[in-house]
């Protein structure tokens, strides 16, 4: 098999009011289905190492995660080379259950906002309230940066792991540099 | 600017983050009906100033499709309700007589 890489080969940009970096390659399984069905759920569960969030929800624990993405829509993350034998293993799991189990791994690209000032950088770009009163650690939420659909989460105080398609991956790091470009501190958190 | 709540995720946001896809609860008109009733279902649409009925999508969001009362001159959201329903929720109707007495026959 031909060797993996990510859409900008873990990019950095470091200049700036907040650190931007491409994550690399990360595993990503979609799966739609029936959320509150007890199959789905414990198949989701051991791909995913942790349990199903509740709405607009993050778990990660590791490698692995789960994301609530909509009412009938998990993302579970792992390990890159973990994909297919956990899709392998869910797909076994939920041969009677009506779902559906996809790697999207190699669609979606990653990265990470890091530093004091990441609140800012985020808040620059997405239509969402990143008061820290307001948008928490462990929350998720899909929604646009800039003119393209994004999903983050906080996985800890001051990091931000933002999720979009590998196609605009270019366009998003540009876009969080120009947000995170220095002097362009808002200071309004 | 419109802020919109889904009803699917519980997101309240402001309106980019979701697409405006028409008039709401359009009879479809299939294959074996009239001329007139055909051209209903395509073409005439209400284009009210005041309380209108729309089909919205969180486009960039949980991808969902629901349902949404607003005033087209005020901009004020009445309510957003399930996609899955042919006529607006009797407690939202309710709540726009309240704001917009007789807005049911406009002049
Ligand atoms: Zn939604």
């Amino acid at each position: 098999m031909s060797e993996a890489v990510s859409a900008l080969k873990n990019a950095v940009y470091i200049a700036g009011i907040a650190e931007i970096s491409e994550m690399g390659a990360v595993g990503m399984i979609t799966l739609r289905g029936d959320l509150a069905a007890k199959p789905l759920q414990k198949a989701a569960v051991a791909a995913a190492g942790v349990n199903v969030p509740d709405q607009r929800q993050c778990l990660t624990e590791g490698t692995g995660g789960m994301a609530w993405m909509s009412p009938d829509e998990l993302l579970i993350m792992c390990a890159y080379d973990d994909a297919n034998a956990k899709l392998a293993d869910l797909r076994d799991k939920l041969a009677g259950t009506h779902a559906l189990a996809v790697n999207v791994s190699d669609a979606r690209a990653v990265f990470e906002v890091r530093g004091p000032k990441a609140r800012e950088v985020m808040a620059k770009l997405a239509p969402v309230d990143l008061a820290p009163a307001s948008f928490t650690p462990g929350m998720f939420r899909r929604t646009r940066i800039a003119q393209v659909p994004a999903a983050f989460w906080m996985p800890q105080e001051g990091v931000f792991r933002v999720v979009c398609f590998r196609s605009v991956a270019q366009y998003v790091f540009d876009v969080l540099c120009v947000a995170a470009q220095p002097g362009s501190e808002v200071g309004v958190f | 600017m419109l802020i919109v709540s889904c009803p699917n995720c519980g997101i309240t946001a402001e309106e980019t983050e979701f697409h405006a896809h028409g008039e709401a609860h359009i009879t479809r008109h299939a294959a074996d009906s009239s001329d007139d009733q055909m051209e209903t279902y395509l073409f005439m649409r209400k284009n009210p100033k005041g309380v209108h009925f729309e089909r919205w999508r969180h486009q960039n969001g949980c991808g969902k499709w629901f349902h949404m009362a607003r005033c087209t001159m005020t901009l004020e959201v009445f309510g957003t309700y399930s996609a899955q329903t042919y006529a607006p929720p009797e407690e939202l109707l309710a709540q726009i007589d309240a704001k917009r007495p007789g807005w049911r026959t406009p002049s």
